[in-house]
């Protein structure tokens, strides 16, 4: 027989028929390595989230009728937009407000171009799906919870039209927002649908646009609407953009503390529970002295352990720690989390090494320990 | 040819005297008895020819070599090479069948070899509870893997510390039954023990006494044709 075989049976012997206590050690191995791979998951995304988090407070310029003006009119638009650098620009959405009824209650109805407010409002969180099709509203959690609407639920929309007669429109209702801002107050429409229950078109109160471009660029266009196209007037919208960079790094330095301090809480962890593992077996140790083991090879042994150990450890760890990361990612940002490759091999390292360390000071300490002391005990 | 040799060994340790100047030849083929009361130091001299332990004083010549003055890694090798060692408390690794038990003394040793192993459990009247546990074994069975263990390697010395202090009259026959066959090989043995009838077994009884040897007999028996 070749000795590697016996070597393994030796530590499949150990870890299988020893299963009670491997599973404790393998238990803390687990959650310290599900705590490093859900707390690096977690701070490796950080930027992407916040990001998107960032990006997601959507228009910073919008467009609105001048002085006394009403509103705006399609070309109005048209002719403003033609200041906007063609390859910047994410989203504009038009939007056109009105009055309605809903049970005789009085709501804010929007008609607007549903594609591209989710590019101007991607942060939207949309409980249902988003209407495709003519007749099918968005409306806002506050007002699906006044009028106790759930996704697919019909719902007819009364009101004044532009002639002054009254209209009454059937609706479905395709899904339910949340914004956490005035929007959850608001029905959305398309702009086709609103003005076929108005009677009239070409009427917009306000555009949303969404451009990535720096400060200065901004505050160009705005100028030269502002001179150009008498009939609109320009606003830039501050963004968090300027302080985006700031809360991020403070952000991620404060997981990072975290992490850390809780790595490092964790590695003492495990290493304790190996070491008080291995200090068990102070006796087998002075037994394989006893039988002519080597030092070396009576670490090797212990370290095989270990190892096997923590790469089970670290499996389990990864696959944990990502659900942990998963359910933190969907609590705290209502997005899945986007998962590191990498992190599997990282978090599967630092717990072999982790264990084989916390393995290898008992067993370093126990080596050396004359096998006639060891075995005279009891 | 003197296998072994004690020449004024002294043992100490902190105020207590555990042997004190002990001489002492043990011939090739040798069955000796070691008997005492209780700390009287035979454990303590086991341990020092067994290579577990270094006396204080004097020198330990095993197979014409001094073990007194080696490093801890040339005394492994010496035990794990020369010596087989019984303990009165078994000491088998609980989580390795009784085959893999013997085995390990082979894999420290130089190679595993499964057949070989599979026989010495046989010699010992355990070819059948290879694949059993420590824990699923009766003490004499246990015992007896000991010592297929400590002969797995056919090592020159065979110690055994009160190898049947622990088991009842019919294990205690296996064991000394055992004994007996390895002494007509050839075998050199050392036996602690409490009891006289094993000890009668022997050639050679000596008794210690506060570390002291206190007697030694001859034995004549039947069974030492040699
Ligand atoms: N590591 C040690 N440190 C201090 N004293 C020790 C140590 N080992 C043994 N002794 C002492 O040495 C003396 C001899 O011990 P030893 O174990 O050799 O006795 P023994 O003859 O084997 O006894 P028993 O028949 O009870 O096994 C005892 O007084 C014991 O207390
Ligand atoms: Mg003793």
């Amino acid at each position: 027989m070749k000795k590697q075989t016996m070597y393994l049976r030796m530590i499949s012997g150990s870890l299988i028929r020893r299963r009670s206590r491997m599973l404790v050690a393998l238990l803390a191995v687990a959650i310290g390595a599900t705590v490093l791979s859900g707390l690096l998951t977690i701070y490796h995304d950080i930027p992407r989230q916040m990001g998107q988090e960032f990006r997601s407070y959507g228009a910073n310029l919008i467009l609105v009728p001048s002085g006394d003006e009403p509103s705006l009119s399609a070309a109005d638009v048209e002719e403003a937009m033609a200041y906007f650098p063609a390859d910047s620009v994410v989203g504009i959405a038009p939007y056109r407000y009105q009055t309605v009824k809903i049970n005789e209650q009085p709501f804010m109805a929007a008609g607007t171009d549903l594609a591209e407010v989710k590019k101007t409002s991607p942060y939207w969180f949309v409980n249902g799906q988003w209407p495709t099709e003519p007749g099918s509203v968005l409306v806002g959690e506050a007002v699906a919870d006044l009028i106790r609407l759930l996704p697919g639920s019909p719902l007819t929309i009364t009101g004044t039209d532009a002639s002054g007669k009254s209209f009454s429109r059937d609706f479905t209702l395709s899904g339910i927002i949340q914004t956490g801002g005035k929007e959850e107050e608001f029905i959305f429409m398309s702009m086709q649908d609103l003005e076929n229950a108005m009677g009239n078109a070409d009427e917009i109160d306000v555009v949303e646009c969404s451009i990535s471009a720096s400060g200065e660029t901004l505050d160009a266009i705005v100028s030269r609407i502002g001179t150009n196209v008498p009939a609109v007037t320009p606003r830039l919208v501050k963004r968090v953009t300027q302080s985006e960079g700031a809360v991020l790094t403070k952000l991620q330095s404060l997981v990072y503390l975290v992490t850390v301090v809780v790595l490092l809480l964790t590695m003492i962890c495990v290493a304790t529970t190996m070491m008080a593992v291995v200090t068990e077996r102070r006796k087998e140790i002075g037994l394989k002295k006893a039988l002519g083991a080597s030092n070396e090879s009576i670490i090797k042994d212990f370290l095989g352990e270990g190892i096997v150990l923590g790469a089970f450890g670290g499996l389990l760890g990864v696959i944990l720690g990502f659900l942990f990361a998963q359910a933190v990612s969907l609590n705290v940002f209502n997005r899945p989390i986007s998962f590191g490759l990498p992190l599997i091999p990282v978090t599967m390292l630092a717990s072999i090494v982790i264990t084989g360390v916390a393995c290898l000071i008992p067993v370093r300490s126990a080596v050396d320990v004359d096998p006639a002391v060891v075995l005279r005990g009891e | 040819m003197n296998l072994l040799e004690l020449k004024d060994v002294s043992k100490i340790y902190g105020s207590v005297k555990a042997l004190q100047h002990i001489d002492l030849s043990v011939r090739q083929g040798e069955w000796l008895a070691v008997m005492g009361p209780s700390g009287s130091g035979k454990t303590t001299m086991m341990n020092i020819v067994g290579c577990m332990d270094k006396p204080s004083n004097g020198a330990v010549i095993l197979d014409g070599a001094d073990i007194s003055r080696e490093t801890p890694k040339n005394l492994t090798a010496i035990r794990r090479d020369k010596i087989g060692l019984i303990f009165q408390q078994f000491h088998l690794i609980n989580y390795l069948t009784a085959l893999e038990n013997v085995m390990v003394a082979q894999y420290y040793h130089s190679l595993p070899d499964e057949k070989e192993a599979m026989q010495a459990l046989e010699r010992v009247g355990l070819s059948n509870r290879a694949k059993h546990l420590p824990s699923q074994l009766s003490g004499g069975e246990q015992q007896r893997v000991c010592i297929a263990r400590a002969l797995i390697n056919y090592p020159m010395l065979i110690l055994a510390d009160e190898p049947t202090g622990n088991l009842d009259e019919t294990n205690e026959n296996i064991v000394l039954d055992i004994f007996r066959q390895l002494h007509r090989e050839g075998s050199t043995i050392i036996v602690v023990t409490h009891d006289p009838e094993v000890a009668e077994e022997a050639q050679r009884t000596i008794v210690l006494e506060h570390g002291r040897i206190a007697a030694i007999s001859e034995n004549h028996q039947k069974n030492h044709q040699k």
